[in-house]
């Protein structure tokens, strides 16, 4: 099943390698294997969206609608989970399968078959969420934080979820070990850390901070599992353990996890923010650096999503200034982007469009992270739609956003043609609309006291709730212009150069439009 | 034909990835159903470990012959040393999450469950350890840190000495002292695998100290028992490099494959450390 | 005006129309901030929060002042080639300084209240807050009103949920008994949950804490005025979670005192006699009010529960078996299921009420009539 090697540079014409579908389901190749994982990441993002259509159609107005509401916490929850696990995390390890290799000058990733396998594992673990739905008693409706004692109670749905996890969690490890290993090992001579493309810094950064938590969520996962089948104590007060121990071991994977969906962003944004201002990126080793303090700070401010656990005052205030601290590296970062358009040639194609986008909406983001940050505030706001607005900012308009900026950056590269620009413009102005209309107004329901995972609501609450619902529809629909706009410019479209962009650097654009099969099969000399 | 980059070797396209998918998807509907008191879980489970077995040995098969012919540069090598550390810190991880849950039961649950508001709860209960909680009503015993753990201790340490001692046979280019560095390695890993499990049916049978035996039996089992079950899978890959040192594998200056186990090895032995002071003697 | 520039403005024509929007939202009431805070601390965080809106926006009217001002004079179209600069040090350090400083000056006020919000000693009256699966019970331990004790439920009719009746201005944030403290009082609550984590959180006092079982936990507040205020539980505890309203009232010291006297009063004459023997009528009856205010939410009005989830008791093996087995679940629950031990939370008389009930209910027929003696004896 082994035998054969490709040696052909270019796809079309190597008649070696599997074709058809076998080709996919052994490939070694990082870039099929990247494709691959967008792909799936769209389609995720497509029931992920669903699913948060499903819960705004249900919140159009008072009263039960649509869901009853079981029904409605558990969409919930898989929305929450399959949109970070599912969307987000895999379109982002896509971009990295694609563009290290190329970026740093190695012909692959360091493992290739490893590299399929974490693919593969997503499939098996998506199944299970997404059939959990469909089994007796339903999917898990406890929230993607998965706090027991409920997740005690729940069914055979929240024992799926369980075990996705695990799986998610391996496949993300081994996927954060190839990375790791081929940035590590893998880069071009003369390409020394301090020259490596943003992308792949904060990819590497990113890669530790999963392999450091995955494990430990794994691990409060199993804890669950034993909780609920095997009598094990770890969170039951009458056998002396504690629900909040699990609070604790989730957010210090969880904490981490959120910037392990936007450090990879920040990479992205940093690229195409120096692309179209042709201007290399202000500040690099500062970014360097702040990507790391970041990372590094993430790891001691999980408290803040327990500030209502009650935990006493001294642990509440250090994880309040802990947290406040990680707006300085922030800050360094939008900064830093300022300063590199800052006296560039701007233009504003639909990479940096969305670039820009991110850098304002997620400075929001930030700024409502900000308030939360502060314990008093936050115990008015924690569990409130505030939160929600918080969190969507951060990842809709942060990390999905980023991934639309790539996604439109990269393109050309990938499939040799442009795409349509107008259309991209109109894309983004669209999704950039409705994203404000969608979740700006959660902020004044969270503000008013409206609670986070509720099927139904006080009459006060109502018209803000039909505006966001609206625009989430909006929104949902905007993104089918997204899919039409990837397809034709896979099918057609004008001819793209090697370096479509007049302002971008870095090895990828050192080679031909649509990038051969395989690239770099011998090493280019940085300088 | 030749390897598309001569540099770095980049495998063929394989299906092992695909079935190593399928067995998790099997192992985990498995589980799931078992511990859902369906008659079809174990029966899926051990379908689970069937294929994952298939996998293994198919994929490792793939990866020796790769190996042994030479394919693997030393570039490859040091991707292979990457790898395996960070695989090792990942676990490293996975074990702080159980000592975090020690540690938050001992330092802050348990008092905070005798606090003077906890009273209202739980009243006449007192912060203790060992303890298994103010809702436990049996008795039971604790488990000494003297006699078989002790026993356990010297065994994994002389196990470290006896493979550190295999390694420097191999790198001599000495078979027979390599051979009966691993056997010897093994052999100590086996009787610390049996040992444990006569500790664990004495705490069963005679000290009532079970898995739901409160916080205690909890982190007590849960703690060894991953442990074990990593002496376990070290055990086994032993097993299989003994298997290629019998067939003549790894040469002085190459054989990463020995030298990862033993990296396995030592981390598992450190986690024992670990746990003979956190869960035995403290 | 070139395209670029028609562009560079639309973040801020599209904020502007979010605004305008908004403005007409104001109009019709709609509150774009806090509650209206019913204590100092409240009234404290609320002006917290108005300050650190103010001053993140500052920030972020000058960074993105200075951005937009970058997107439109350093477009290409104005022609100039870039500039090469990438690193300057000095800026470097005045922007991880300057934002340092910020963040103190944030801080130290915030430390301040959060202090103050903590500190829960001296307090008038203490109050026990326990979360169920979905209601609230109140226990009052401490203070004037010690020994009253009460539960509170959703009073909304289901036929509003289910848009079969028109919504009173009241929907989800009604409940049939309020909590009633005096006003100018340090009422101190304690949390704890029969089952899962809930949150008692009422924003115009500024209180979420979260409820968790088998621990306490602690929060107060001090109402500076009378007034009525509702909140919802703050942490999703399963399917009743958008159902379980808090409705405080605040009171004065009269109208308090008065309050107590009479739940006093309704106490001593409500004491059950255990020995009583009931007939069956009378049980049913009771049976069908207690059945509907603890046990419809999962078990539902027609018994049939909710497959897979909640069992159905109409034919069920408990309900139609022996007797024994039925007090038993009601009693004592099943662990580790939401099936809650009721031995807590009703008296003997609810129980044997609402077990006669069921047995007698939808196709069950045994015909039994439960005593509250015989639960009596049942719970230890
Ligand atoms: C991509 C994901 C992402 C990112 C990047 C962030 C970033 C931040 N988050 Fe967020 N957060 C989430 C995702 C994210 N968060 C999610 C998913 C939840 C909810 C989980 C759940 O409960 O389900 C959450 C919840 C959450 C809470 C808990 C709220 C609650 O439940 O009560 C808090 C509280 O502190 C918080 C704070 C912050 C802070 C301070 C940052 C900071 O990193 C932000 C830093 C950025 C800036 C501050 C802006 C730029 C800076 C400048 C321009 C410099 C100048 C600024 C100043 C000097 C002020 N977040
Ligand atoms: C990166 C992660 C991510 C992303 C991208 C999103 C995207 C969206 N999210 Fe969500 N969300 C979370 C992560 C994310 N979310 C998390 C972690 C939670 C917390 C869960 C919990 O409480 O446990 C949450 C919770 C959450 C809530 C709160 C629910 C509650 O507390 O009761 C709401 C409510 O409005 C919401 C809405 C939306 C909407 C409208 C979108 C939109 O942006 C989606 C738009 C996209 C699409 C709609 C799909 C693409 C559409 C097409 C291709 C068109 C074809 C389809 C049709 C038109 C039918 N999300
Ligand atoms: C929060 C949800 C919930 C509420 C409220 C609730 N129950 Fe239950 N009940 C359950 C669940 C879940 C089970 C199944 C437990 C199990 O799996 O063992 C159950 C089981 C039972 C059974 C045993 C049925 C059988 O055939 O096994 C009886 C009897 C019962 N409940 C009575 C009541 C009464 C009486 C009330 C109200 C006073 C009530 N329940 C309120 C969830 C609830
Ligand atoms: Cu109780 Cu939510
Ligand atoms: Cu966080």
């Amino acid at each position: 099943m082994e035998t054969t090697a490709m040696g052909h540079a270019e796809v079309h014409d190597h008649g070696h390698g599997p074709t058809g579908l076998k080709r996919w389901l052994t490939t070694t190749n990082h870039k099929d294997i990247g494709s691959m994982y967008l792909w799936f990441s769209f389609a995720m993002f497509i029931v992920g969206g669903i699913m948060a259509l499903l819960i705004r159609a249900e919140l159009f107005e008072p009263g039960l609608q649509f869901l009853d509401p079981e029904r409605y916490n558990q969409i919930v929850t898989l929305h929450g989970l399959i949109m970070v696990f599912g969307a987000i995390m895999p379109a982002f390890v896509g971009f990295a399968n694609w563009m290290i290799p190329m970026q740093i000058g190695a012909s692959d990733m360091a493992f290739g078959r490893l590299n399929n396998w974490s693919f593969w594992l997503l499939i098996p673990a998506s199944l299970l969420l997404v059939t959990s739905l469909f089994v007796p008693g339903g999917a898990a409706g406890v929230g993607w934080t998965l706090y027991p004692p409920l997740s005690i109670q729940m069914g055979m749905g929240m024992d799926l979820a369980i075990f996705s996890v695990h799986i998610l969690g391996i496949s993300s490890i081994l996927g954060s070990i190839n990375i790791i290993t081929t940035i590590l090992n893998l880069r071009a001579p003369g390409m020394t850390m301090m020259k490596m493309p943003m992308f792949a810094w904060t990819w590497l950064i990113t890669a530790f901070l999963i392999i450091a938590v995955m494990p430990v969520f794994a691990g409060a996962v199993t804890m669950l599992l034993t909780d609920r089948h095997f009598g094990t104590s770890f969170f039951s007060a009458a056998g002396g353990g504690d629900p909040v121990l699990f609070q604790h071991v989730f957010w210090f994977f969880g904490h981490p996890e959120v910037y392990i969906v936007i450090l990879p962003g920040f990479g992205i944004i940093s690229q195409v923010i120096s692309a179209f201002s042709r201007k290399p990126l202000f500040g690099y080793a500062s970014m360097v650096y702040a990507t790391a303090s970041i990372a590094v700070l993430s790891f001691f401010v999980w408290g803040h999503h327990m500030f209502t656990s009650g935990m006493p005052v001294t642990g509440q205030l250090f994880y309040m200034y802990a947290t406040m601290l990680i707006a300085i590296p922030t800050g360094v970062k939008v900064f830093n982007w300022i300063a590199t358009m800052w006296r560039g040639t701007l233009t504003f194609e639909t990479p940096m469009l969305f670039a820009l986008g991110f850098i304002f909406l997620f400075t929001m983001g930030g700024f409502s992270g900000l308030v939360l940050a502060m314990t008093a505030v936050d115990v008015q706001m924690h569990n409130t739609y505030y939160v929600v607005a918080h969190f969507h900012y951060t990842m809709v308009a942060g990390a999905l956003f980023s991934a639309f900026a790539a996604v439109y950056y990269w393109l050309p590269k990938w499939t040799g043609h442009m795409y349509n620009e107008k259309l991209g413009k109109v894309h983004f102005w669209l999704t950039m609309a409705f994203f404000n209309m969608t979740f700006f107004v959660q902020h004044f329901l969270g503000l008013a006291g409206m609670p986070r995972r509720i099927p139904d609501y006080a009459l006060q609450f109502a018209d803000f709730n039909r505006i966001s619902s609206i625009g989430a529809f909006g929104l949902g629909i905007s993104q089918l212009l997204f899919l039409y706009i990837v397809v034709s410019c896979i099918k057609g479209g004008p001819k793209a150069a090697a370096k479509p962009w007049d302002g971008a650097e870095g090895l990828e654009w050192d080679v031909p439009s649509p990038a051969p099969y395989h690239t770099w099969e011998i090493q280019p000399q940085v300088k | 034909m030749t390897q598309p980059a001569s540099y770095y070797y980049v495998p063929s396209p394989s299906y092992w990835p695909l079935v190593g998918a399928l067995a998790l998807l099997l192992l985990a509907a498995g589980a799931v159903l078992w511990v859902n008191g369906y008659s079809s879980g174990p029966l899926t489970v051990s379908a689970g470990f069937a294929v994952l077995i298939f996998m293994m040995a198919g994929w490792f098969r793939t990866v020796i012959r790769e190996s042994e012919g030479g394919l693997y540069n030393k570039r490859v090598d040091t991707s292979f040393r990457w790898a395996m550390s960070w695989f090792i810190f990942s676990e490293v991880m996975f074990f702080a999450a159980f000592f975090g849950a020690l540690f938050y039961a001992r330092v802050l649950s348990i008092p905070d469950l005798a606090s003077v508001d906890s009273q209202l709860l739980w009243p006449n209960f007192s912060a203790v350890w060992p303890n298994a909680g103010p809702g436990y009503k049996g008795t039971f015993s604790v488990m000494e840190a003297m006699g078989i753990p002790a026993i356990n201790t010297l065994l994994l340490l002389s196990s470290g000495a006896t493979l550190t001692w295999a390694h420097w046979g191999l790198m001599k280019g000495n078979r027979t002292h390599l051979a009966l560095g691993l056997v010897l390695t093994i052999a100590l890993g086996v009787i610390f695998i049996s040992l444990q499990a006569s500790e664990y049916s004495h705490a069963y049978s005679e000290m009532n100290l079970k898995l739901t035996t409160g916080i205690y039996g909890t982190t007590f089992f849960m703690l060894t028992g991953f442990h074990g079950l990593h002496v376990t899978i070290g055990v086994t890959m032993l097993t299989v490099m003994l298997f290629r040192v019998l067939a003549g594998h790894f040469k002085p200056d190459h054989h990463f494959a020995f030298e990862a186990v033993a990296w396995y090895w030592h981390f598992v032995d450190v986690v024992w450390l670990m746990l003979y002071v956190v869960v035995y003697w403290l | 005006m070139t395209k670029q520039a028609r562009w560079a403005g639309m973040p801020r024509l599209a904020v502007a129309g979010l605004l305008a929007l908004l403005s007409g939202a104001t109009q019709a009431a709609y509150k774009l901030n806090f509650q209206q805070p019913a204590t100092e601390l409240a009234q404290e965080v609320y002006d917290l929060h108005v300050w650190m809106m103010w001053v993140c926006v500052s920030i972020f009217v000058v960074v993105f002042g200075v951005m937009f001002y970058s997107v439109i004079k350093h477009r290409k179209s104005l022609g100039g080639a870039p500039a090469t600069f990438h690193e300057n040090t000095r800026v470097e350090i005045l922007w991880t300084a300057i934002p340092f400083v910020i963040l103190m000056v944030l801080a130290w006020p915030v430390t301040k209240t959060l202090l103050s919000m903590r500190d829960s000693s001296n307090a008038d009256i203490t109050i026990k807050v326990t979360g169920y699966q979905w209601k609230w019970g109140y226990d009052y331990l401490k203070g004037e009103g010690a020994g009253i004790k009460f539960m509170s439920v959703l009073s909304t009719p289901q036929d509003q949920l289910d848009n079969k009746a028109p919504k009173n201005d009241n929907y989800l944030l009604e409940v049939d008994n309020h909590l009633i403290v005096p006003v100018g009082k340090k009422v101190r609550i304690l949390t704890t949950s029969n089952d899962v984590i809930h949150g008692w959180y009422v924003p115009s006092l500024a209180v979420q804490q979260d409820a968790i079982p088998g621990f306490i936990r602690d929060t107060w507040f001090r109402a500076d005025r009378e007034g009525s205020f509702t909140g919802q539980c703050a942490q999703l505890c399963g399917k009743g979670h958008g159902y379980m309203p808090i409705v405080v009232d605040v009171v004065s010291a009269e109208k308090y005192a008065a309050w107590v006297a009479g739940q006093k009063q309704q106490m001593a004459a409500g004491a059950e006699d255990p020995n009583k023997v009931w007939p069956l009528a009378d049980l049913m009856k009771h049976g069908e009010a207690v059945y509907a205010k603890n046990c419809v939410a999962c078990h539902q009005a027609s018994g049939k529960g909710i497959p897979s989830v909640f069992p159905a008791l109409d034919g069920s093996k408990i309900a139609t078996g022996a007797k024994l087995e039925h007090i038993k679940t009601v009693l004592n629950g099943r662990p580790g299921t939401a099936m809650a031990a009721f031995g807590q939370q009703l008296s003997d008389t609810d129980i044997a009420a609402v077990i006669t009930f069921e047995r007698n209910s939808w196709s069950n027929k045994t015909g039994d009539a439960i005593q509250p003696s015989e639960i009596k004896t049942e719970r230890h």
